[in-house]
This record gives structure tokens, C-alpha cells and sequence, in this order.
């Protein structure tokens, strides 16, 4: 990936951006367990960095995904894993298919407004019984002349309590006769009559940001909400899951060196045993391998963006990606926050907040065994598991 | 009313600098390089001026290799019409900096000239002065207001004493203070139409300037480094420590 002057200023102004108008507010929105979502998507919106790679017709700016990657990758400077998880279902997983296969219509309604940041869009896909294996929901759509009537529940929705609208996946056919051809992607508006979001998940991380448990009820949606064909929900979907795991990958590079750093400066004023817990070698080595670590997750992102641009079959770089950068988190903060000692399990301290922040990433956008599947599958391992 | 306003290419703020092992000057190899912060507030005035009216035209300017131009494509980013390229490699001084920005000034027929108070790479705190000199223009220097008027700029300026105001007679010489203004974000869609945007290289040559060398950089060396302090027990050793080494 070729870092331009372009790359390197849209950086720039993520970085600001978040140091400036974001970081000074984390604890309190932490401790809120809500994040102003409207207020700070429409800053964000005026500074263009909600379309980045979305159509210029939208009000984006068509550019390709190695910008998408870069502002990723600028959101790491957050002090939380909440809010560039938070932005990027904003910009990564709740609106790619509504650009690509969206009508005229969805995209004057709801893209745009999404883009220009008048509008918070959530993805609902995983329910209460059914998360990495997305042919699994149970939430039916039935067609009653021009509408949808849906029905179900959508679980771990991030955004959830204050989004206007969410980009939903529902089985609109007969999902025992065919799991994949079933299913399509529907905007839901999540003002519409039916629609329960009042419960507030209660999480071990991420607290800023706001997870919902959404109920429907019977919720009427018309029939031009369905986004592209009917029954090609779940193809959109693993489509769209490619954005949603390279931009995972490359939001938090930032936040790990953010915690190699905080580590490395703790440990050198830390006195054990008569010497900086830094002076031990042990710790040394330790987190010059994390270091380089993280330097091979960055390459490796690169590398899966340069595919993805290069509009070459990207699913089986995203998804080692995807599922590095999940595992280097898990490692990488508990590693760090054992040299911490006692202060790493408080609360206050950059690495606590991380371990407990990253640890979804080897959860959500596709559990680590799904990625791990999705790989055994591409390099002709397995992938002759019963359809499914 | 056109303004020009130049910009220089220095080592980013945020980059622990390291001294080279030969002495001869600071380490700039794989190191981020940005807009002069000084320079960014002058850019931003400029911007503002132009936004409430006053200015129709900004010209921004800088002096140096081609990893310059990226400077100016920010600048132009920030809302500067066009961009002029000095291009020229090497050690450029105060004093041929000021003679080829003079000479541009003069050449566009600019109304105003805003720079930064110094740059932070040399903090020389010298062109904006000589600039002045050279063309025998009115200054006001460490601006921390500015007001355009048709034919004149009243500038607010921080001074040991407090705050004094000056009345300058258009066409003026502005140097511009940390506290004037703070420079914007810049948005995503103007980064990309920046690139879109007309730049000029032009050369010393054309503007009928010489390179100067008055000044030899005899050694670059780092900072002291502090050494390791002494732990005191009481009060009343502190002072004595303190009386000790004449500090008290």
C-alpha cells in the first residue's frame, strides 16, 4: 500500500480529529455507557470521513479502499476500542451493500444522510442465536403485499440504541429448504412501530460504546427497503463482511503500539528489585517481538488492501487479517499487562482498558474459528463440512 | 486584494529529534516532515480573511526540494487559490529565503504578506523581519489579531509589556503568533481537489536571486543530558545543597 500525500493528510486530520474531539471525552462517555453518536458522526460527516470510498453520487468521495484503510487506521489513536468500533459500523459494515446494490431510492434516504453524518446506521445480523454463523437467524421477513412484515430479535447491536436506522438481515424465504438463498438485507428505520430497543447491553469492554438487544414486533417496512435482490442477502453480506474485517484489522495497529508504548514507559520508571522492571531483558525482547508483531499485521492489512483494491478475490487475506489482529490483541495486552503488575488491573491504565476493548476482536465480524474456517476452506484444507 | 502567504516544509513537531553523529545537523531520514505550525496559523488567517471577504485571492509560497511541494498541496488543501514552487535544493538561508520571497511578492503584486513568526526547525525568527526590510514595507510582527480594511491592517501583537496595536499601510508584512488563531481540520474533499490545483516551480534564477552564504553551520549538537540528581532528606539540606551550588 502506497502511503501518498493524500493517505498521509486524510491521517492527519483523522488523528487530530479524534485526539481532539473524541479522546477528552472517552472516560466520561465510558463511564455513560454511550457515545453522542449524532453529534460526533456529523463533525465528522463535514470533514468528508464518512464516504471516503463511497460513490461521489452519494455525497463520498469514490475514492478507493486504501483510503478507507488509512482513516482506520488513524481511529487507533483512540484511548478506547469503543468508538472506532462504533464509526466503523458507521462506514464499513452497515453501509457497503447499500452502495453497492442499493436502489436510487435507499440511497437518497438513507446512504447519503449516513454519509453526510445526519443519519447513526447499525448492522443487524447476529441474533441471540445465531452470531458467526450468519445463515443461522431465525428473524423472518414475510412479504404482505407492498411491505415487509419482520419479526424476530437482532442481538449485540452495536449503535443500537440510538441509530436511525439498520441494515438487517432477515429470511425472506424458506430457510430449511435453502440456508444461503433465503436470506435478504432490509433497511429497517428503528423508529418504525414494533421495533424494542430499550434494552442496553451490559458489556465487558467497549463501554462507550452502545450495544442494543433489539426485539420486532410484527414491524411493517415497504418492500423498497429491500436492499438488491431478494435472496441475496447472505452473498451481500459475506461481501460486505470483507470492508468489515480489513477496517477491524487496521483499527487497532494504532491501539496496540499505544499500549507497547504506555508499557514501555511504565516498566522504565517501575522499580522492582532494586532496577526499572524495563532493565530486565525478559521484558525487553518481549515487547520488541510484540513490536514486530504488530509491524507484520500492519504489512499483512496492507497486503489484503492492496488485493481488495486491486479487485483481485481479497476473502483470504481480509479474513488472516482479521484473524491475526484479534489474536496479536488478546497476546499483546496480556503480555503488556502482566509487566504492569498491579497497576495494569486498574482501571485507569491504557492496557486494562485495551484488554478488555480488543478482546471482541476475536469475537465480533466473525469469531476467530469462522476466519480460521473461511481459511481452511481457501487453501483447500477442508470446506467439505455439510452445506451449511 | 491578494494575500501570499509562504509556508515551510520542517520536521514534524511530535518527532523526537536526534542529533546526526557527525554534527553536522539533525537526523531526516524516514522522519515526518509537516507545514510549520506557525505557518499554519498564518495560513488560517489568510483562509479566514478570504471566507469574511476580505482577501479575493492566497497565494502560497515555499523554498525548497520537490518533497515541498507536498506542503504546498496542504496549504492549497487549507483554501490557498495557487501555489509557487522556489524550487531548490540544499541549505537555504534567512537572508535568500527573505530575497526570493520578496521577490515574489513583488512579482504578484500581493496586497499582504503573512509567515509564521518562525519556523521550528531553525526558529531563526528572521524572514518575516527582513522580507520587511528588504522591500521596504511596513511589519507587524507576533500577531495576535488581525484586521483588514481596504488600505490598511490593524494587527494586535504580544509584546513583554501586554498587547499593542499597529496600524499598517497596505501593502504590509505580517508574522503570525500561536494564539491568533487555530488552524482548521482539514476536510477530506478539499486534501483531494487540492491536488487538482494550480502549482508554478519557478527557480532563484528567474527571480533574479543568489543563494547567500553568510551563515556556516560550525556544529549541530544535542542538549546536555541531565544528569542523575541527588536525593535530600530534609528542608534545611535542600537549601544548603541549593546555597552550595549558588542557586540561592
Amino acid at each position: 500500500m502506497n502511503f501518498t500525500h493524500e493517505h498521509q493528510s486524510l491521517y492527519d486530520t483523522t488523528k487530530k480529529f479524534v485526539e481532539t474531539e473524541i479522546n477528552p471525552h472517552v472516560v466520561e462517555w465510558e463511564e455513560a455507557g454511550l457515545w453522542p453518536a449524532h453529534e460526533v458522526l456529523k463533525k465528522m460527516g463535514d470533514l468528508g470521513l464518512l464516504g471516503i470510498s463511497k460513490p461521489e453520487a452519494v455525497g463520498g468521495l469514490g475514492l478507493d479502499y486504501s483510503y478507507q484503510v488509512a482513516f482506520a487506521e488513524a481511529l487507533g489513536f483512540c484511548t478506547c476500542g469503543g468508538l472506532p468500533m462504533a464509526i466503523g459500523v458507521q462506514t464499513d459494515m452497515a453501509t457497503p451493500a447499500l452502495a453497492r446494490f442499493g436502489s436510487d431510492y435507499l440511497k437518497e434516504n438513507f446512504l447519503k444522510p449516513a454519509i453526510s453524518g445526519d443519519q447513526v446506521a447499525a448492522i443487524a445480523v447476529s441474533e441471540p442465536g445465531a452470531g458467526s454463523d450468519v445463515a443461522g437467524i431465525k428473524t423472518v421477513a414475510r412479504r404482505v403485499g407492498d411491505e415487509y412484515v419482520i419479526s424476530g430479535s437482532k442481538m449485540w447491536i452495536t449503535n443500537g440504541t440510538q441509530a436511525d436506522w439498520a441494515c438487517l438481515l432477515a429470511n425472506t424465504g424458506d430457510a430449511g429448504a435453502d440456508r444461503h438463498g433465503s436470506k435478504s438485507l432490509i433497511v429497517v428505520p428503528l423508529d418504525a412501530k414494533g421495533v424494542d430497543r430499550k434494552t442496553k447491553l451490559d458489556k465487558l469492554g467497549q463501554r462507550s460504546s452502545d450495544t442494543a438487544l433489539i426485539f420486532l414486533d410484527d414491524v411493517r417496512v415497504p418492500v423498497r427497503n429491500l436492499i438488491g435482490e431478494e435472496g441475496k442477502g447472505f452473498v451481500y453480506q459475506m461481501q460486505q463482511f470483507q470492508e468489515e474485517r480489513l477496517f477491524l484489522s487496521a483499527s487497532i495497529i494504532a491501539a496496540m503500539e499505544r499500549v507497547l508504548d504506555d508499557t514501555a514507559a511504565y516498566t522504565r520508571q517501575r522499580q522492582a528489585f532494586g532496577q526499572s522492571v524495563l532493565d530486565n531483558q525478559y521484558v525487553q525482547f518481549r515487547l520488541s517481538e510484540l513490536k514486530t508483531e504488530v509491524e507484520a499485521l500492519r504489512a499483512l492489512t496492507y497486503r489484503a488492501t492492496d488485493e481488495l483494491v486491486a479487485g483481485r478475490e481479497a476473502s483470504l487475506l481480509c479474513s488472516m487479517a482479521k484473524l491475526k489482529s484479534g489474536r496479536l490483541a488478546r497476546e499483546l495486552t496480556d503480555a503488556c499487562l502482566q509487566f504492569w503488575g498491579g497497576q495494569g488491573y486498574m482501571c485507569e491504565s491504557s492496557v486494562s482498558q485495551f484488554y478488555r476493548d480488543l478482546r471482541l476482536h476475536s469475537i465480533g465480524g466473525g469469531a476467530d474459528e469462522v476466519m480460521l474456517g473461511i481459511i481452511s476452506k481457501r487453501l483447500g484444507y477442508g470446506g467439505k463440512r455439510k452445506a451449511g | 486584494m491578494k494575500a501570499l502567504v509562504s509556508v515551510k516544509r520542517v520536521v514534524d513537531y511530535n518527532v523526537r529529534i536526534q542529533v546526526k553523529p557527525d554534527g553536522s545537523g539533525v537526523v531526516t531520514d524516514g522522519v515526518k516532515f509537516s507545514m510549520n505550525p506557525f505557518d499554519e496559523i498564518a495560513m488560517e488567517e489568510a483562509v479566514r480573511l478570504k471566507e469574511k471577504g476580505k482577501i479575493t485571492e492566497i497565494i502560497a509560497v515555499t523554498i525548497g526540494g520537490a518533497k515541498c511541494e507536498e506542503t504546498l498541496r496542504t496549504a492549497l488543501a487549507f483554501g490557498a487559490d495557487r501555489a509557487v514552487h522556489v524550487k531548490e535544493e540544499g541549505d537555504i538561508q534567512p537572508l535568500t529565503a527573505a530575497k526570493a520571497l520578496a521577490a515574489v511578492f513583488k512579482k504578484e503584486g500581493a496586497n499582504l504578506f503573512l509567515l509564521g513568526k518562525q519556523a521550528i526547525d531553525d526558529d531563526a525568527n528572521q524572514t518575516g523581519q527582513m522580507v520587511a526590510a528588504l522591500l521596504d514595507l511596513p511589519q507587524a510582527t507576533f500577531a495576535s489579531k488581525v484586521e483588514l480594511e481596504a488600505a490598511k491592517v490593524t494587527v494586535t501583537r504580544e509584546v513583554d509589556a501586554g498587547l499593542e496595536t499597529l496600524e499598517l499601510d497596505l501593502p504590509a508584512i505580517v508574522t503570525t503568533d500561536l494564539r491568533l488563531n487555530e488552524p482548521r481540520y482539514l476536510k477530506l474533499p478539499d486534501i483531494m481537489k487540492a491536488k487538482k490545483k494550480p502549482l508554478e516551480a519557478i527557480s532563484f534564477e528567474s527571480l533574479g536571486v543568489t543563494a547567500a552564504a553568510g551563515l556556516k553551520t560550525a556544529k549541530v549538537s544535542a542538549p546536555p543530558k541531565r544528569s542523575k540528581g541527588v536525593m535530600v532528606k530534609t528542608v534545611d539540606e535542600l537549601v544548603s545543597a541549593l546555597k552550595a551550588k549558588g542557586l540561592v
